[in-house]
């Protein structure tokens, strides 16, 4: 059948092992042996019960929430300066998105070159002394963090916040203008609210994608310093992987899913709500 | 204006500017003024060499384009078909059911799936470090997505007339979807390919768990393998994060209009 293989594939890869994790949750395996003792649902007593996975999960929240605020003032502004018609702009627009070009290994890696030496130098140089690396502290690392990421999504936000500008036809700001409105009030009136898609689309990308952050974490900080910037991701690849708590880990995988899915469903339904047309 | 989005791109691209110039110098050079143009020890190309060899670039990056350029025809091939038979049959309770099974499935984020995926495919079925496996599992993540949006792509831009007229002419099925929907598709096609391509190459969670013999690393993999050994080495770090960075900035640089429209066209029909 002409759908056969891609429902195949799908219930393969997707809905199958779903079900088997949500089996997986209720069991305490260890991922070698035989035999998966029934539990029930100690794991989640456990989960809720570990504080170093609630720990990651709150710096995962406090670093979703802060990097997707920023992401999203960069990209917009980004995408404002990029509209304006200034001469080459479409250079800009592709400069700009480079940095989601690169995979999060690389741009770790990257970063942490700039900040452990690049930036220290510099500090150096300035204070006269030997400065501390960014990345040495737990507040440090998680700012070091937060600038990767804007840095990496600013530019493909930016590319969704242009087609929104694009969107909005110039006759209703120009409306707007003989109405009286001069150009700040004709943007916060009316061509954001007539760009609340993109806003709707660009949070709940940016959210989903913070939330489960893991390839930069892995590179740019590994955990560092002493697993202060374990992000929830991490955690749980580590509960399963690491110290083989299978179950556990997928439990803590299926919360994590579950907060992240309720936050961005909630965003996106209360974004909808207040789509307005021109 | 210019001038403020100009300080800004060279602040975005400070970073790449810094590997680069990095590349060139000594171990040493690096460590004592990373920010030098030159290092005191002049111009070096001994990096580069030394790098591939040690992280077996060619090997490396044929099976990032192996894997990359499978999934990719794979995933465009099977997720139209899937969308068009959706699309074609929206009375049938089981075609609604599976499209909203996989519109729901588009919110859960891989790591929910990732242990339960190792322990069937590796330890029941043991059909992993294949890169074929891999393959069929890139796909099976991105059906979703991409079945979305040619579900899109075909309710609103191929009438059922068009194929209707070809049938009367004597084609099969078979013949109608291919030579017929499937051209007319060509813009949804593109985006999905650049969306989907650009994911395969640089994902490195769900290859790092199904491909973990050495010979079959991809280019992230080798990468933060290559960091795990020789960090200490920054000279030979710099040159295998280049080697890294540039299959893709090269393609960037001539296909920069294509990418740029296909992420946009995609984000926002997504």
């Amino acid at each position: 059948m002409f759908a056969g293989p891609g429902t195949v594939l799908f219930l393969a890869v997707v809905v199958i092992p779903f079900i088997y994790g949500l089996y997986l949750t209720m069991t305490s395996w260890d991922g070698v042996s035989a035999v998966k003792p029934f539990v029930g649902f100690d794991n989640f007593a456990a989960a809720f019960a570990d504080g170093d996975y609630w720990s990651a999960m709150g710096r995962t929240v406090l670093y979703s929430a802060v990097s997707v605020i920023l992401i999203n003032i960069v990209s917009f502004a980004l995408a404002y300066m990029v509209t304006q018609g200034i001469k080459g702009q479409n250079f800009f627009r592709a400069g700009f998105f480079v940095p989601n070009l690169i995979g999060g290994i690389v741009l770790g890696y990257i970063w942490k070159f700039v900040f452990n030496r690049a930036l220290v130098a510099i500090a150096s140089a300035i204070s006269g002394g030997n400065a501390p690396s960014l990345l040495s502290t737990p507040n440090g690392a998680m700012f070091c963090l937060i600038l990767v990421s804007v840095w990496q999504y600013a530019g493909y936000m930016m590319l969704i916040y242009v087609a929104g500008f694009m969107s909005v036809s110039a006759d209703v700001k120009e409306a707007a203008m003989i109405d009286g409105c001069n150009s700040s009030q004709a943007m916060m009136n009316v061509t954001i609210p007539l760009m609340r898609s993109s806003f709707v689309q660009c949070i709940f990308l940016s959210i989903t994608r913070c939330f489960v952050v893991y390839d930069v974490n892995l590179s740019l900080t590994n955990g560092e310093p002493f697993n202060s910037s374990v992000m929830a991701a991490m955690h749980v690849y580590n509960q399963a992987f690491t110290y083989k708590n299978y179950g556990l880990g997928q439990a803590e995988a299926l919360i994590l899913f579950i907060v992240c899915a309720v936050v961005g469903v909630t965003q996106v339904m209360i974004g909808k709500r207040g789509e307005v047309e021109a | 204006m210019w001038i403020v989005l100009l300080v800004l791109f060279i602040a975005f691209i400070f970073p790449f500017i810094l590997v680069v110039i990095n590349v060139f110098k000594t171990k040493g050079d690096i460590t004592s003024d990373p920010l030098a143009l030159i290092g005191a020890h002049g111009f070096t190309l001994k990096n580069f060499p030394e790098a591939m060899k040690k992280m077996n670039f060619w090997r490396v990056f044929a099976n990032s384009f192996v894997i990359t350029v499978c999934s990719t025809i794979l995933t465009i091939i099977v997720s139209s078909m899937t969308a068009y038979v959706i699309v074609r049959n929206s009375r049938w309770r089981f075609c609604t059911i599976v499209f909203s099974l996989m519109i729901a499935s588009m919110v859960i984020p891989f790591q929910v799936l990732m242990v339960p995926l190792v322990s069937v495919y590796g330890g029941l079925l043991g059909v992993l470090n294949h890169r074929l496996t891999l393959i069929l599992m890139h796909t099976g993540f991105s059906v979703s997505m991409a079945m979305f949006m040619f579900h899109g792509a075909i309710k609103t831009n191929i009438p059922l007339e068009l194929e209707e007229a070809a049938i009367i002419d004597g084609c099969s099925k078979w013949q109608t979807y291919w030579k017929i929907v499937f051209p007319l598709l060509t813009p949804t096609i593109a985006t999905v390919a650049i969306i989907n391509a650009m994911a395969y190459w640089n994902d490195y969670l769900l290859p790092s768990l199904v491909l973990t013999k050495k010979e079959l690393y991809t280019i992230p993999i080798a990468t933060q393998a290559f960091y795990g050994t020789y960090s200490t080495d920054i000279g030979l770090v710099m040159a295998a994060l280049l080697l890294a960075m540039l299959p893709i900035l090269i393609l960037y640089v001539f296909l920069q209009r294509f990418i740029v429209e296909g992420v946009t066209a995609g984000a926002v029909k997504g």
